[in-house]
């Protein structure tokens, strides 16, 4: 309750202890948020790395050639202009498949992100994210009579809906019968994940209708006046959409949402401390579903523009393989490790992308198989939440790095007299 | 909580005056109207089931409108439930019927609940002790994988059992340590453990087996229990020794909890840890063995998951979808309470053999069945019946002064 507001009273930071112990996630995401800047999510993606490592060395393989691999698999040598033309042509392609999933994990992050600001934990993004997709397919594959934009928007307004109305489930449960979101948020993904691997499996209504294809649990593909322009690289092999652009939009969007209209005020008001926000005249209720449906509206954008940008089309298996450590859980880890800042979101994401796609299809390597590697992926990012969550961790290391200035500063001027 | 309370101080007459119990008899009403349509009773004209619903729902009205709305809301729409799901029942097939309501529905309720029940137990220690544990998914995770390795490596399922529950229990150490010492916010800390889980049990996984289990390792036994009758010996007389297990621990938590001091000591920490500590208990001590305890109880679900009849010795990447969570739910709609925890969780298995036997009608649909148990769970959190309390100090870090 007793919040220390850092401007007037700097003494009472000093005691991260009592700090710590109250106040909502928000108001303590916030404070470290304050305490940390970018060293201690820099510190902990470093310690994960590095516990990740030891985990690679205990199973006999060399961790640092493990990571060289892992990092090429990400396209990230094409930085450092590779000496033939196939082996830059291939990191570009592995660059831009990075910058792919990036582009996923920035809705999700942005998802996640949002609730957090409410003070809420959204851990639906995935299934937010799979109802975007599988509406976004649906309008792509039916209206195939549509002009270009119009069938464009449509999709994409529809989806961005759809992860709203999908979270909002959550967010009128907790607002009117107190549910706590993550379990409900947790079996929302499941009831989407089981209800788009029917409408996607054999005999469901989006199962494709092409000839002998009838056992085949995938959807049509869609429409190509729902497709989006590719921007670097092919269509046929996945090339960059501008999909990645309507990203950075969405930063953009969540950035001025949050710091310069009067819905983000009220939203991190009742983050920081629904009480104080309920007696300064906010409706909280209104907030928490408001909070909610926004952000299940992030992720089923992000849905619409993977369906339109390159994948087209989806089936029944790739539900069911990203029903575990999905896009949708690792925006978690996105959101956490860029404190639920836009510009956070975006460098989280960029790590994520590269680790996911340099985990997996990137990676060519005799050191570490993809198989192995993906799940390297997982546990770095479980590190990466367990160490951001420890918010005392963090203003630990904040308190002794102030500590070690001043004694700096003392010794300076004794350097000088002396 | 509150109903029953009130009931055991007043005579009988103010009992059945009070709005709450007309409640609870339309709930029941409601579900029998449902029941008259199915095996043994199977009555072929939907007019009973009718009749039956509608009063549900009438005295499910009456009773919203003396004051339990919550209470009398869920017993009219259970009531107009059970009008419809006598009426689907009266059109089906009796072969189809008599297929899906057998005893062996009964066995397969206990055995899809005997996770659950582990971790719905586990995860009512642990909040007892003022601790949320949202990482019960990731804990019995552990379990089911370190299970089949323990009982590959040591050649018998009792090894592998071992290992799974010690594989559970240190994942909650760690977990423990971050929430009690660091005191790191509970929630983004269980879900980084479900992170950790899937990442660590999928990574072993394709190192040791390359993502699939060959050979047969040894099993946890079934009890078999002759010469009860045909339907005991279809319902119960072949069920894992597990799950016999979890019964005897709802009985044994139930024991520990509120009939020992040290049952008393982990409620005070949940209740007021200030106080527990004044009067002398180290409350950080208790939290730490109770979280440890809970994984040790989780992960011995997990272990069942894996070993049991279900899993017959085989581990899937995230083989525990979801259940951790229902466990959790269950734990919440039992009230913090063994009963109660054991009750919910038997229904969300219930649910769950339902969603299997019902694939007879429909294979096209038998995946859209499944999500039976997680709608069901979704409806006991949003607490259709009744509010529940939890620990009053559930989910604070204590720091000690």
């Amino acid at each position: 309750m007793s919040e220390p507001t850092n401007d007037q009273k700097p003494d009472l930071v000093e005691s991260p202890e009592e700090a710590a112990s109250s106040g909502t996630l928000a108001a303590r995401l916030s404070l470290s948020h304050r305490a940390g800047g970018v060293v201690v999510p820099v510190l902990t993606v470093v310690l994960a790395f590095l516990l990740g490592g030891l985990v690679v060395l205990a199973t006999g393989h060399n961790p640092l050639l493990a990571y060289r691999d892992i990092f090429d698999g990400a396209g990230l040598n094409w930085i450092f202009h590779p000496t033939t033309n196939v082996q830059s042509s291939i990191a570009a392609y592995n660059l831009t498949q990075t910058l792919l999933q990036a582009t996923t994990l920035i809705f999700t992050g942005l998802a996640v992100a949002f609730a957090f600001r409410c003070g809420m934990f959204n851990i639906g993004g995935e299934g937010q994210y799979l109802v975007g997709l599988v509406v976004a397919n649906w309008i792509g594959v039916s209206f195939s009579g549509m002009s270009t934009l119009p069938h464009v928007l449509f999709a994409i307004i529809a989806a961005t809906l759809a992860g709203a109305a999908w979270a909002g489930i959550a967010g009128v449960l907790k607002a009117t019968t107190g549910a706590h979101e993550v379990i409900s948020t947790i079996m929302l993904n499941w009831i989407a994940i089981y209800t788009a691997t029917w409408l996607f499996g054999a005999g469901g209504p989006l199962q494709t209708t092409a000839a002998g294809q009838s056992t085949n649990p995938v959807s049509n593909d869609i429409a190509h006046s729902a497709e989006l322009p590719v921007i670097w690289g092919s269509k046929g092999f996945q090339g960059l959409d501008i999909g990645f652009f309507i990203a950075i939009a969405a930063l953009v969007v969540f950035w001025a949402l949050i710091n310069r209209t009067t819905l983000g005020y009220e939203v991190r008001a009742v983050g920081f401390n629904p009480d104080a926000a309920a007696y300064g005249g906010i409706n909280v209720k209104k907030n928490v579903i408001r909070a909610m449906a926004i952000s299940g509206a992030f992720a089923g954008l992000g849905g619409a523009v993977d369906m339109l940008g390159y994948l087209y089309h989806y089936g029944a298996l790739d539900v069911q393989n990203s029903a575990a450590g999905g896009v949708g859980f690792i925006g978690i880890a996105v959101a956490l490790l860029g404190r639920n800042t836009a510009v956070g979101v975006f460098f989280g994401s960029l790590l994520f992308g590269g680790l996911i796609y340099g985990t997996t299809q990137g990676l060519s390597s005799n050191v570490i198989q993809p198989e192995l590697a993906s799940n390297l992926t997982l546990i770095i990012e479980g590190l990466v939440v367990l160490f951001i969550g420890a918010d005392l961790l963090i203003l630990y290391v904040w308190n002794s790095r102030k500590r070690l200035r001043p004694q700096r500063r003392a010794q300076a001027p004794a350097k000088a007299a002396a | 909580m509150t109903a029953w309370g009130q009931g055991l101080e007043n005579p009988v007459s103010e009992r059945l005056r009070d709005p709450a119990s007309t409640g609870y008899v339309a709930l029941g009403l409601g579900a029998f109207a449902a029941f008259l349509a199915i095996p043994p009773i199977e009555a072929r004209s939907p007019t009973w089931p009718i009749v039956v619903g509608i009063v549900a729902t009438a005295l499910g009205i009456w009773t919203a409108s003396r004051g339990r709305r919550r209470l009398g809301w869920g017993a009219a729409a259970t009531g107009l439930l059970g009008i419809g799901l006598g009426i689907l029942a009266t059109r089906s097939g009796t072969g189809n019927l008599e297929s899906v309501f057998d005893a062996t529905l009964i066995a397969q309720t206990f055995g899809l609940a005997t996770p659950l029940v582990f971790g719905a137990i586990a995860g009512m220690f642990s909040e007892r002790s003022g601790v949320i544990n949202i990482g019960l998914e990731g804990m019995m995770l552990m379990g089911a994988f370190w299970g089949v390795y323990g009982s590959d490596r040591g050649g018998s399922w009792v090894v592998g059992l071992l290992v799974g529950m010690a594989s559970g229990g240190v994942l909650a150490l760690v977990y423990a340590y971050f929430a009690i010492h660091l005191r790191a916010d509970q929630i983004v800390g269980g879900t980084a453990v479900n992170f950790l889980a899937v990442g660590i049990t999928g990574y072993f996984f394709q190192q040791f087996y390359n993502g699939q289990v060959s050979g047969q390792v040894s099993t946890v036994p079934n009890v078999h229990i002759a010469g009860l009758g045909h339907f005991l010996e279809n319902s119960i007389g072949d069920l894992s020794l597990l799950t016999w297990a979890s019964f005897a621990l709802v009985i044994v938590s139930y024991v520990v909890l509120f009939k020992t001091p040290i049952g008393l000591r982990i409620r005070a920490c949940g209740e007021h840890p200030r106080a527990a500590d004044t009067v002398g208990i180290n409350v950080y001590a208790i939290r730490y063995c109770c979280v440890v305890l809970s994984g040790l109880l989780v992960a011995t679900g997990g272990v069942y998951l894996s070993l049991g009849p279900q899993g017959n010795g085989t581990f899937i990447f995230d083989m525990t979808s979801g259940k951790g969570f229902i466990a959790l739910a269950a734990m919440i709609f039992g009230n913090w309470r063994p009963a109660g925890a054991f009750a919910a969780a038997l229904l969300f298995g219930f649910s769950s053999a339902l969603a299997l036997k019902l694939q007879v009608y429909s294979t096209q649909a038998a995946t859209l069945f499944s999500i039976l148990p997680y709608v069901l769970t979704l409806v006991a959190v949003a607490g259709v019946i009744g509010r529940t309390v939890a620990p009053a100090a559930d989910g604070k870090p204590y720091a000690k002064q």
